[in-house]
């Protein structure tokens, strides 16, 4: 205990180091979106100017709105159907007996180890099939599939420590194995969901990859794709671009200072990624 | 579980719209990779049969055999890199001290970027014109230090290595806070009254103790580079030249730029396969089948 209240010196400053190298790009891209597009040539990259949000109503006024709406929409799909779909697959495998259960449960845990970005080609090729190109359940749907695997792990783990006398009692009640689902398991379940909800939202809303392959149109962009095209749009109008940069990680900021633990936790589920 | 098995458990129908889904996206392509790989397709018009084409390109063409070097090099930089930083700081973290949490708080920020706002912001701070290390090693006189990291061939595949490692070590170092707090203070007591110094305590107590995390996130690591793929688009877009063009940079620019999506196929199915055959070792190894989530009730 004692030995924990010393000051670890070089510990501290090592830690102080990698502090700098963490802040000073954030620090750099708050300022310098804060700044006019003629001074940022000349300015000193370091101190702030006077801030003005001109390069923020650029932003706005060149479409961000709508990328918003798409990427929330995107969001908000892709969280309901990881949600209830996992959500019900989990009790399935927990509840449910026989080959299909067990062989889900073990055919999700080797879809953990596809990585989405070596089946991009065929992903495209079904997308294709399916004529969703260029449409937002083009990015829902294979966004949804990934992030499901994952998602059933966590719910099966946690519905495993869930007594089942719990179900039991319920069941001589005469409830049907689908009110257990929705009466029972998932308000027990809160926690995981949250986590779960976090993790696909995460998924959904910093996607590239499924976003650059998968849409072309500016009616089908969501903000990380949006991000790539205004580099190429506004080309050496830095501060316009880190504008944006700033204003699609405001969201996830602001989870990050409401509910730190529970954001980090959704960070984590992913070990995967 | 056992309890109610004469009657009949839930039904397996309830799995039907996970799987399906999951079915549709990823386990159906993963057929259709294969299948792909043997024909010529450009995306457009129907594929055609090729035979071995595809594969024969694939042993003889020199751009992905660097590729598939770069892509090796990358992932041991990057394990190299990685592994004793976020160690180091994730044990560090783990102490209960006000500034350690504070700082914590911090050294997480990165983790709240996307790939794309991570890789333009670091586009335009290396900038060797305008950006902010230019400016800065300009007024303070370092003239000796390069300036132009993603232009030079010699240096870039470093410095996607450090913006992948700025993206990344904040999760990892996650990883080890969580591992580090699981073990008991006890140990350290004891070993303080034994006289054990910080350095034997970290060497002998911590590090051993963490084996499985340290395993855990060391193949994540490993199969999270041999499959990295927005950062170093956006960033080099594989230039210059091909001094950054990993292997599923080679994919993408055979399948989506050169419409050559039988040979990216090939490149698909190889890049898929070596992803698994590492993940499944992660399984096998950390014994992940058994996953208990480390972040609830803490």
């Amino acid at each position: 205990m004692r030995r924990l209240l010393h000051l670890n010196i070089p510990g501290a400053l090592a830690g102080f180091v990698w502090l700098v190298i963490v802040a000073l790009p954030v620090y750099w891209m708050v300022i310098t979106s804060l700044r006019k597009q003629a001074g940022y040539l000349t300015a000193d990259p370091i101190v702030p100017g006077r801030p003005t949000t001109a390069q923020y109503h650029r932003v706005i006024a060149v479409g961000f709105l709508s990328y918003l709406r798409n990427s929330a929409v995107v969001t908000f799909a892709v969280v309901s159907i990881v949600l209830v779909f996992a959500l019900m697959a989990s009790y399935a495998i927990v509840r449910g007996r026989g080959w299909i259960a067990s062989g889900s449960f073990r055919l999700f845990l080797l879809g953990l180890a596809i990585p989405l970005q070596a089946a991009i080609i065929p992903i495209f090729f079904v997308v294709n099939k399916l004529h969703l190109y260029d449409t937002l359940p083009a990015l829902i749907f294979p966004t949804a599939a990934f992030s499901i695997p994952i998602s059933v792990l966590i719910l099966v783990n946690f519905l495993r420590d869930v007594p089942t006398e719990l179900f039991e009692a319920m069941k001589i009640d005469g409830a049907s194995e689908w009110q257990m689902l929705w009466r029972l398991a998932a308000p027990l379940s809160r926690p995981a969901l949250l986590t779960v909800g976090i993790f696909a939202a995460l998924q959904a809303w910093n996607g590239f990859l499924f976003p650059l392959v998968l849409t072309q149109s500016s009616g089908t962009r969501v903000l990380p794709f949006a991000l790539y095209d205004f580099q190429t749009q506004f080309g050496i109008n830095v501060p316009a671009v880190l504008a944006a940069v700033v204003l699609t990680t405001l969201p996830v900021f602001a989870l990050y200072l409401i509910g730190r633990r529970q954001l980090l936790g959704g960070l984590t589920a992913g070990f995967s990624r | 579980m056992r309890a109610g098995s004469k009657r009949k458990g839930a039904s397996p129908l309830l799995a039907l719209p996970a799987l399906g889904l999951f079915a549709i996206f990823a386990l159906v392509p993963m057929i259709v990779v294969v299948v792909l790989s043997f024909t010529y397709y450009n995306g457009i018009s129907s594929p055609t049969f090729a035979g071995f084409a595809n594969w024969s390109r694939f042993l003889h063409d020199s751009t992905t055999h660097h590729a598939i070097w770069l892509s090796l090099e990358i992932m041991v930089l990057s394990w190299l890199f990685q592994t004793p930083l976020a160690l180091l700081l994730g044990v560090f973290v783990s102490g209960r001290q006000r500034y350690r949490s504070v700082l914590a708080a911090a050294y997480f920020v990165p983790l709240l970027f996307s790939a794309a706002a991570i890789a333009i912001t670091w586009r335009n701070l290396l900038d060797p014109n305008f950006g902010l290390l230019a400016n800065l090693t300009h007024r303070l006189h370092m003239s000796w230090f390069p300036t132009s990291w993603l232009g030079n061939p010699g240096l870039a595949l470093y410095m996607m290595v450090f913006i992948i490692s700025w993206q990344f070590i904040p999760f990892h170092m996650l990883l080890y806070q969580a591992g580090a707090r699981q073990i008991p203070r006890s140990i350290y007591e004891a070993a303080e009254i034994d006289g054990a110094g910080r350095v034997r305590q970290f060497l002998h107590i911590t590090l051993p103790l963490l084996r499985n995390t340290i395993v855990t996130s060391s193949v994540l690591i490993l199969v999270g580079s041999l499959t990295y793929f927005d950062l170093v688009f956006i960033v080099t877009g594989g230039g210059p030249g091909f001094a950054t063009r990993i292997l599923p940079l080679d994919m993408y620019i055979n399948g989506f730029e050169r419409s050559d999506m039988g040979y990216a196929s090939a490149i698909s199915v190889v890049l898929v396969t070596a992803a698994l055959a590492l993940s499944l070792l992660l399984i096998r190894v950390t014994g992940f089948g058994r996953f208990r989530s480390t972040h609830e009730g803490a």
